[in-house]
């Protein structure tokens, strides 16, 4: 495969990322590379045993031990990554905090599929979505692009020093994962460039600067402050993603922000989707639009940090936004993006009304006559002078 | 509350949507890949992508070729092909395979059968019909009974999306990376043969 930075390569999402990782070459890929893995680990595991890469390659017994030697490699100060989806991210979980709690700068990619049961291993949120207290950062990509261009800025996040946070960045299963679509690449040069070398803080293996990690805290320790300060480097991390997004654009021409607008600044009706099917709604509102319907849209690029006053400026004007989950929250008001949006509006004077969709769960196609029902549901909310009931809308479910 | 999806949505100009019905084995994943790639070579957008469901061999499957003029920002099934490439013709008689497809859709299929012959075997109405025999050409180029490459010359043949000269040298370079040169031409006889035998109506 070429690496020149205008030829297009028709690729699958986790060809996108696996070349992402190569050209990263990081110290050490620890993996577990068997279901339910992604193909990522096994293209980059072929890269390795070609020689194209000098990553340490560990394979382990599961995915609890992939994030458990990924803790152990980035603590003693090797650049790390993995990648993961659906059940093998829930096997994670417990380390999941670990690596936040030590602020580890490993980087993940995320394959978004659903979680079992009933045994599903089609597309939805719900793995990383479980996962957004763990106290990592989480970008969620569009297509093939943006799944290799957030493979690279995440190193850039991760490793910053006002964050020093691990920072997952997903892209949708089979969607995306498996399908072939187009990608333009950096040049390995530009890559490396882009993220410098890796400055370990704190490292095990620095034997003449001995320090203990994950020790007890103590019942009268600093575990509270401990909390505080990951919550302030998330706050800080805000900046420093659109900071990377920026110097990133100047290499590559393409530019990303904390959440991708798309024809709001008049928009009556919006809605707020995450992955892949922020294109298929774009072509919604291409479509509405052509109808003199005033329709708007936002991609959530950064879940967490939640860009939360970025969604209150983006929206307020907005008479009606729906918000499209592709997890749910059982129990909540709604999906874990609509809560997120809600709250983020709820010091907006006038304030929008926020309608809850569901779609998509386990893998259920999402038309675009799917999403214009959606916007419909909004439109007439938008004429009704009585708030509309904020019951979950589900889209494409089978009723008979 | 629930929603279902029901109107009808007309392409974009320019957009040729391609829905492939096959059983697994038959390389119909590997077609519609190779088609998006043939798309690439003529500057123009692509997208490909299977139905996905537990890969059993003889099983009913689906997968989707996008081509567009235009950068493709839909990610859902094909609901509405233009083009329907069925590689087994046992599933006419079990898959709706032109389901959605508008009344001037082309349906290419693998059969023996000329398109009448087709027709009145399966009691098939509307749409236009094309066959080729492509088990047989495989059988009789590649040595083995794969039907996904003659399909490609076919459907070559039928919607000028690609030149044959450009599909060949595609196939010599892409395949040529691949596999040994005698399954190379192999190949590259199944898809000149079928693009000269593929038969209309």
């Amino acid at each position: 495969m070429a690496t020149t930075d205008t030829e297009i390569l028709a690729v699958t999402g986790n060809e996108a990322v696996a070349e992402a990782m190569g050209q990263i070459d990081p110290d050490v890929v620890c993996a577990y590379p068997i279901t339910p893995q992604t193909e990522v680990v096994q293209l980059y595991a072929q890269m390795v045993a070609d020689g194209k890469v000098s990553s340490e390659f560990v394979t382990v017994e599961s995915e609890h031990s992939a994030m458990s030697a990924v803790i152990g490699s980035a603590a003693g100060g090797a650049r790390t990554m993995t990648a993961t989806s659906s059940q093998g991210f829930a096997l994670m979980w417990e380390v999941l905090f670990i690596a936040a709690s030590y602020r580890l700068p490993i980087v993940m990619t995320t394959v978004n599929r659903a979680l079992s049961g009933p045994i599903n291993i089609h597309c939805d949120h719900s793995d990383t979505m479980g996962g957004r207290d763990t106290g990592w950062i989480q970008l969620y990509g569009e297509n093939h692009q943006e799944a290799y261009d957030n493979c690279i800025q995440a190193v850039r996040i991760a490793e910053h020093m006002d964050v020093r946070t691990p920072t997952m960045q997903m892209y949708d299963g089979y969607v995306i994962s498996g399908a072939i679509g187009p990608l333009q690449m950096l040049t390995k040069e530009q890559v490396q460039a882009f993220i410098g070398p890796y400055h370990a803080t704190n490292p095990m293996l620095d034997t003449k600067n001995p320090v203990t990690v994950g020790p007890f805290d103590g019942l009268h320790g600093w575990y509270f402050e401990h909390k505080v300060s990951q919550n302030r480097a998330m706050d800080r991390a805000l900046t420093v993603i659109q900071d990377v997004a920026d110097e990133y654009a100047e290499i590559s021409g393409r530019q990303y922000g904390l959440l991708d607008p798309y024809c709001l600044d008049d928009a009556e009706v919006a809605i707020v989707v995450v992955g892949s099917t922020a294109g298929t709604t774009r072509v919604a509102v291409d479509k509405l639009r052509a109808q003199g319907v005033k329709a708007g849209m936002v991609r959530v690029r950064a879940f967490r940090p939640f860009p939360h006053e970025a969604y209150a400026k983006a929206l307020e004007h907005v008479k009606v936004v729906g918000v499209m989950d592709r997890a749910d929250s059982f129990g909540a008001q709604g999906g874990p993006v609509f809560l997120e949006v809600r709250a983020a509006l709820y010091d907006s004077d006038p304030r929008p009304q926020i309608l809850p969709f569901i779609y998509g769960l386990g893998g259920r196609d999402i038309f675009p006559d799917n999403i214009e029902q959606a916007f419909a549901v909004l439109q007439k909310a938008a004429q009704s002078k009585k708030r509309t009931s904020t019951e979950r809308r589900y889209l494409n479910l089978r009723e008979d | 509350m629930a929603t279902k999806t029901g109107t009808k949505q007309k392409p974009a100009a320019g957009l040729t949507e391609i829905r492939w019905h096959a059983r697994g084995g038959q390389g119909a994943v590997t077609a519609a890949k190779m088609v998006a790639e043939l798309a690439l070579g003529q500057n123009k957008y692509f997208q490909a992508f299977p139905e996905y469901g537990p890969e059993r061999s003889g099983a009913p499957i689906v997968a989707f070729t996008r081509v567009s003029d235009e950068p493709i920002q839909i990610y859902a099934g094909i609901e509405h092909p233009q083009i329907v490439v069925v590689l087994d013709p046992s599933l006419l008689g079990i898959v709706d395979v032109t389901k959605g497809a508008p009344a001037d859709a082309i349906v290419l299929v693998n059969s023996e059968m000329s398109p009448a012959e087709l027709r009145r075997h399966y009691h098939l109405e509307g749409f236009h019909y094309y066959t080729i025999a492509a088990t047989r050409i495989a059988v009789e180029t590649i040595k083995r009974a794969i039907p996904n490459t003659p399909m490609v010359g076919a459907l070559t043949r039928i919607t000028g999306l690609f030149p044959i000269d450009e599909v060949v040298t595609f196939l010599r370079a892409d395949f040529g990376k691949k596999f040994p040169p005698k399954v190379v031409e192999g190949n590259i006889n199944a898809i000149t043969r079928s693009y000269e035998e593929v038969q209309a109506e």
